[in-house]
């Protein structure tokens, strides 16, 4: 065990390989909150158009949910790095191929965020359907919209219910950020295994990812659980049954 | 849209495809087996009452679940030769080859979360069973044999396999370290042919029909298990 491989100058860059490691946790952060922020957007709207009356709604919402989560994560980083550019029409085609800023970075995001999306919808079509159907007749007696029962009745309810869930799957795309290095971007599993192949230091790499990922699932469990107490429902058995 | 589609190839690399295939389920099927096999051991060692048997499974099991797969597949190619050579005591040992690697490294990686499905689902099992069990002079071993996992796994059953077919769709990332399984294969030829569009596409649908049908079938097996509770 011999960590000083940290401080040695590194291959490339100018930096050690301390930098480097540095490096792959920001883009690491990076991918996976701007993924998260995709993800919770597109999967709340998705959820809550599961739980609507119509079917023009519910029907997209159903096969999109279908279909993000019944093919693997990789299969899909590589259809929207390599086969959307080149079924888009052309002049997109063109700029996602030569203009788009850091295509690997953003792409992964989207990809990411989107194939989250799909979970996160079902997690919030669940906490709806949990809550008891006299709340949004109660709501919708007193006058309000079926849009107004969604804001101020069911939601607020639904999503403090599924905050464990939703924490696991908040968990879940740190993890799966690191299969953004198949199409090139350096987070920290990527860095990892470039710095062990430049330096042959591979136990001592591996084990500084590994607790850096530790690290990162202990903050946001604890992050969350605080935020779980603070929006507790007062009548619920902890701060929500499962 | 299609019209610069080249069906061909699909066609004509088939038979690479479908031993990429069987490559895929031989993995899937056999962590499958070995992660609930393992999976069992540490929930029974995470639900017991001696702390020198639920401190470390307890330990393995979150050190493996906020551990990104990838990397885990990255260790044990790393560990696995390793390990060999430590216990062969032969420097020059022969490795056992990248399947077996990555069979080690899915199952161990499975029975983390296999573990914590199979946690629950004795949990799951009321406690006037135990009791009953003990009463009747059942031992510890009987008691949880006869009793308590026949019970326990018919709960877990429709859990499991949604378990394995997330399995399934995991063992597409044993790309990172090369081996040609179906997603692999299909790689392969995309680059070789220069036909991303096509053999990815393609990839993703035969991925999504087996996914889809696959937990239809869950759902109904969840409906017939569930009666009688």
């Amino acid at each position: 065990m011999d960590f000083s491989v940290f401080f040695q100058p590194a291959f490339s860059g100018g930096g050690i390989y301390l930098d480097w490691v540095l490096s792959g946790i920001k883009w690491t952060l990076l991918v996976s909150i701007l993924s998260w922020i995709i993800a919770f957007t597109a999967g709340s709207v998705l959820g809550v158009l599961r739980t609507t009356q119509l079917t023009v709604l519910r029907a997209p919402a159903a096969v999109y949910v279908e279909v993000f989560r019944n093919v693997p994560l990789l299969v899909q980083m590589f259809i929207w790095y390599f086969v959307l550019p080149e079924i888009v029409p052309k002049s997109m085609g063109d700029w996602l191929k030569t203009r788009m800023p850091m295509p690997e970075f953003w792409n992964a995001v989207l990809c990411l965020g989107f194939y989250t999306a799909s979970r996160v919808a079902e997690q919030v079509r669940s906490g709806i359907q949990s809550i008891p159907k006299g709340q949004t007749e109660a709501g919708l007696a007193m006058g309000l919209t079926r849009l107004q029962v969604y804001r101020h009745v069911l939601l607020p309810m639904a999503y403090r219910i599924i905050i464990p869930p939703l924490t696991s799957e908040f968990l879940t795309i740190f993890k799966n950020s690191s299969v953004a290095l198949t199409i090139g971007v350096l987070e920290l599993t990527a860095q990892a295994r470039q710095i062990s192949e430049y330096t042959f230091r591979t136990f001592e790499v591996f084990t500084v990812a590994t607790v850096v990922y530790v690290l990162i699932t202990l903050t946001v469990t604890v992050a969350m659980r605080e935020l779980e107490k603070k929006v507790r429902v007062p009548g619920y058995i902890g701060s929500a049954g499962k | 849209m299609f019209s610069g589609f080249d069906f061909d190839v699909i066609q004509r690399s088939l038979p690479y495809l479908w031993q990429g295939m069987l490559f895929t389920l031989g993995l899937t099927f056999l962590a499958m087996i070995g992660g609930i096999f393992l999976g069992t051991l540490l929930a029974l060692m995470r639900l017991s009452g001696f702390r020198v048997l639920n401190m470390p499974a307890g330990g393995y099991v979150n050190l493996l679940r906020s551990t990104p797969l990838i990397l885990v597949i990255f260790w044990f190619y790393f560990l696995v030769p390793l390990a060999i050579k430590k216990i062969s005591g032969d420097a020059y040992a022969q490795g056992i080859g990248p399947f077996y690697s990555a069979l080690i490294a899915f199952t161990m990686f499975e029975a983390a979360y296999y573990c914590e499905i199979i946690r629950a689902g004795i949990q799951s099992v009321p406690r006037g069973q135990v009791q009953a069990a003990y009463a009747l002079g059942l031992t510890y071993r009987q008691a949880m044999m006869a009793v308590i996992l026949p019970q326990a796994f018919r709960n877990m059953v429709p859990i499991l396999l949604t378990q394995g077919i997330i399995l399934f769709q995991d063992t597409s990332l044993v790309y990172v370290v090369g081996l040609t399984d179906f997603m692999g294969a299909a790689g392969k030829v995309a680059q070789r042919d220069g036909r991303l569009v096509e053999m990815y596409l393609f990839a993703a649908l035969v991925y999504f029909l087996l996914c889809f049908s696959a937990s239809h079938i869950v759902k109904r097996l969840q409906a017939r298990y569930s009666v009688g509770r």
